[in-house]
């Protein structure tokens, strides 16, 4: 099996200041990346680098695209970018309103990118919105309401429809359950497990949730001060962290 | 001849939107940036449309003012006096005579030719704008051809109204690459804009000018299953019975009495003189309207 | 199905003066297919830190742990994760799952995982629930609410609804009564008969006595000089 993104001595600095650095790995089909770490450790610019929202200043991030085969993203037209930011690639943003068109209908928002893309047949657009706010559990009936509207958790579950209509095969994701209720945060966690299981998808998720990426991430990076200090399965970096940060980290958790 | 340069603007003003005009030519619908002088009069007066039109007019053209399909209303009756004044041009008020037609938000019923310019006075010409208020962003959009807002807008209309509810300003989309607001024309005139003349769209407070060379392909934006439609008022004209022109509803009393009558003012005086009567019209006498 | 030799241990304590603790040296262990090997020893010998290794939950410092044709100590993750999905499964003490999933679909879920259809993962998991005596009404809640007797049998009812051809079990009949227990020890005859290779760890001598085959004492791998 061929990874679906590699990622190679990614870079990115402010000024002096490192962003991150030699950040190095391989995302296979179906796998799911956890990176943690606290705020300022670089995790947020490593996403944004990989999403193509941020020119890294060296390194390499190569996916396999459905068309062409393996690509640099970085060295690609941004058109060609653009596109596969609306097609195999999808951003779920820790805002809503970052992610979401509020002045636009729930249905609309989840048509766009269809009509990003091509489609042009109202019934199909509007059939389509109705099967994913069933499948985030959004009413049929508020499907013409505005995302002002909709409470936090719902304008969450909106925009991973929005992102997911288009069937993409990689999605990150940036704290996607921050500033949730803990309850929201369980049904939207939940839903997010089943859709990559069903849809196959991988995704890269960004958060300093340990318990987010314990029920999440297949994989995890821990990275401090923009270099990642240790790798692995979620599980094992949990349970038997290597790096003297990471012991930190998971020491650090308060126990409910 | 009066004490200003022809057509009131300078030479080097006029060059400067000449080339922009041709720029806009080149590169059908794609908004081209110019810098708008202030105009004797206020933004929203037709400033781009007037700026165009000097850029555009020769001592031996003959013009054409029109406002909402009239030749006689307050802007349109000002702008002719306007270039009367400052470039001693003729002027007319029939289609066929004018070489340089300037308009507000009509397209003339009758056919224009190839040896005619229509000149649009535009207010917003960014069809993105009420969806993305940046214009940094509309302007990534243009070049990048990522349109799907547009009909995320005509989505919002059919399930806000059940149809695309859009009637005036409909956007379209040019040579099959960039999508154009084609000024608050009605999208009756939509299907019009495939024609022989050059067609010019000055906006004045934006600082755009754009272009539909001849012959240009111009199609409406819709939905395979909600197709565009060229409507207008089901009637014919009262006054000339007109069955196929663009019809405006004009109440005549206090008491709901009303009819439709052509907006193009000189398409429904020559009918009339050419002895149509609508269903409220009396005979044309000469000299008379 | 399962080849374990020279593995060892330590924990490296950064946080607290880099204190370096040797837990297990030249650990060794086979078993075969349709096998149950117990692990035994005294509390804190390191008989839950062998399985967790063998799960690939602990890192091992030097050694071979094979599953089937995986070296546990040394594989990527996502062979270790297919590892678990298709080969290995893993009945541990506590139940952890994700808050406010109905208990059929915490059951079904190791199924679904593999790519069985829905329905039929379901049905699998109602059969097992029911084996296990957990009542239909709470078939449809989250097991997070249950009590600890409870949890311990959805975390059994799910660990054996893959038929998986590796499997380790911590402690699965503590904490039940003599009927859980006894369709407990059922299950695990059956896996053994259709030729699973079991690593258990009981602390009930009966249950230890019934189902498995041979005894491990892990104390034999504590490092010299260690507490």
């Amino acid at each position: 099996m061929t990874p679906l993104l590699q990622v190679r001595d990614v870079a990115r600095f402010y000024g002096s200041r490192v962003g991150c650095r030699d950040v190095s790995f391989d995302l296979y089909p179906g796998e799911v990346m956890g990176i943690v770490g606290e705020s300022g450790s670089g995790k947020s610019t490593l996403l944004n680098c990989l999403a193509g929202q941020l020119a890294p200043d060296a390194g390499e991030v190569l996916f396999d695209t459905r068309t062409d085969g393996l690509r640099d993203t970085l060295r690609m037209s941004e058109p060609e970018r653009r596109m596969l930011g609306r097609t195999d690639w999808a951003f779920v943003h820790q805002h809503a309103r970052d992610g979401l068109r509020m002045g636009v209908s729930a249905g609309g928002n989840v048509g766009e990118r269809l009509m990003a893309v091509g489609g042009r047949h109202y019934g199909e657009i509007r059939g389509a919105a109705i099967d994913w706010l069933g499948r985030v559990e959004i009413p049929e009936d508020r499907i013409d309401d505005r995302p002002t509207a909709f409470s936090g958790g719902m304008q969450q579950r909106l925009q991973i429809a929005r992102n997911l209509v288009t069937g993409p095969r990689l999605v990150f994701m940036d704290e996607p359950t921050g500033g949730l209720d803990v309850s929201v945060q369980a049904r939207l966690l939940d839903l997010l497990r089943g859709l990559v299981r069903e849809m196959g998808l991988s995704a890269i998720i960004v958060t300093h949730d340990l318990a987010v990426v314990r029920l999440l991430a297949d994989r995890l990076m821990v990275m401090k001060d923009g270099h990642v200090v240790e790798t692995g399965l979620t599980d094992q970096v949990l349970d038997d962290p290597q790096h003297a940060y990471t012991q930190l980290l998971v020491s650090s958790v308060l126990q409910v | 001849m009066s004490d200003y340069n022809f057509a009131y603007l300078d030479e080097q003003t006029k060059r400067m939107i000449r080339r922009a005009i041709l720029k806009g030519l080149a590169i059908p619908g794609y908004q081209v940036p110019f810098a708008s002088r202030e105009m004797p009069m206020p933004y929203g007066w037709g400033t781009g449309g007037v700026q165009v039109s000097a850029a555009t007019l020769t001592p031996e053209d003959t013009l054409k003012v029109i406002d909402q399909g009239a030749d006689d209303t307050t802007n349109a009756v000002s702008i002719r006096k306007f270039f009367e004044k400052t470039a001693g041009v003729a002027t007319t008020e029939e289609t066929a005579r004018a070489s340089v037609i300037q308009t507000r938000h009509r397209i003339p019923e009758e056919t224009l030719r190839e040896d005619q310019i229509l000149v649009y006075q535009v207010p917003i010409p960014e069809p993105l704008r009420f969806l993305e208020p940046r214009e940094t962003e509309t302007r990534k959009m243009h070049s990048l051809e990522e349109y799907g807002l547009m009909h995320v807008k005509l989505y919002e209309d059919i399930s806000q109204h059940g149809a695309i509810a859009t009637s005036y300003a409909y956007p379209v989309k040019v040579e099959g690459r960039y999508v154009m607001d084609p000024s608050p024309i009605p999208k009756f005139d939509n299907p019009k804009m495939e024609m022989a003349a050059i067609q010019l769209f000055g906006a004045g407070r934006e600082q755009r000018i754009y272009a539909l060379p001849p012959y240009c392909k111009v199609v409406s934006l819709d939905f395979e299953d909600y197709p565009f439609e060229a409507s207008k008022a089901d009637h014919p004209c009262d006054l000339c019975a007109a069955e196929d022109s663009y019809l405006d509803e004009v109440i005549v009393d206090d008491a709901g009495g009303r009819m439709f009558v052509c907006s193009d003012t000189d398409f429904c005086r020559a009918r009339r003189a050419a002895g149509h009567t609508g269903a409220q019209g009396v005979p044309h006498k000469e000299g008379t309207t | 199905m399962i080849e374990i030799s020279n593995l060892s241990k330590m924990f490296t304590l950064h946080n607290q003066g880099s204190a370096v603790i040797p837990v297990m040296q030249g650990a060794a262990l086979s078993v075969a297919s349709g096998e149950c090997v117990a692990l035994t020893g005294a509390s804190g010998a390191g008989k839950s830190t062998l399985m967790r290794m063998i799960y690939g939950n602990y890192l091992a410092a030097s050694g071979r742990i094979m599953v089937g044709d995986v070296d546990v100590a040394t594989a990527e993750p996502r062979d270790i994760l297919a590892l678990r999905r298709y080969t290995l499964g893993y009945v541990s003490q506590f139940l952890r799952v994700v808050p406010r999933v109905p208990t059929r679909d915490v059951v079904a879920e190791p199924l679904l995982a593999v790519g069985e259809d829905r329905e039929t993962a379901l049905a699998r998991a109602e059969d097992l629930l029911r084996r296990l005596n957990i009542p239909e009404a709470l078939w449809a809640l989250s097991p997070t609410t249950f009590s600890g007797g409870e949890q311990q049998r959805v975390n059994i009812a799910r660990g054996f609804a893959h038929v998986y051809p590796a499997m380790l079990l911590d402690e699965p009949t503590a904490s039940l009564d003599a009927i859980n227990r006894e369709t407990v020890l059922s299950l695990i005859e059956e896996a053994k008969a259709r030729g699973a290779a079991i690593v258990g760890i009981f602390h009930d001598e009966a249950a230890r006595a019934r189902v498995c085959d041979r005894e491990i004492d892990v104390s034999a791998f504590t490092p010299r000089g260690a507490a």
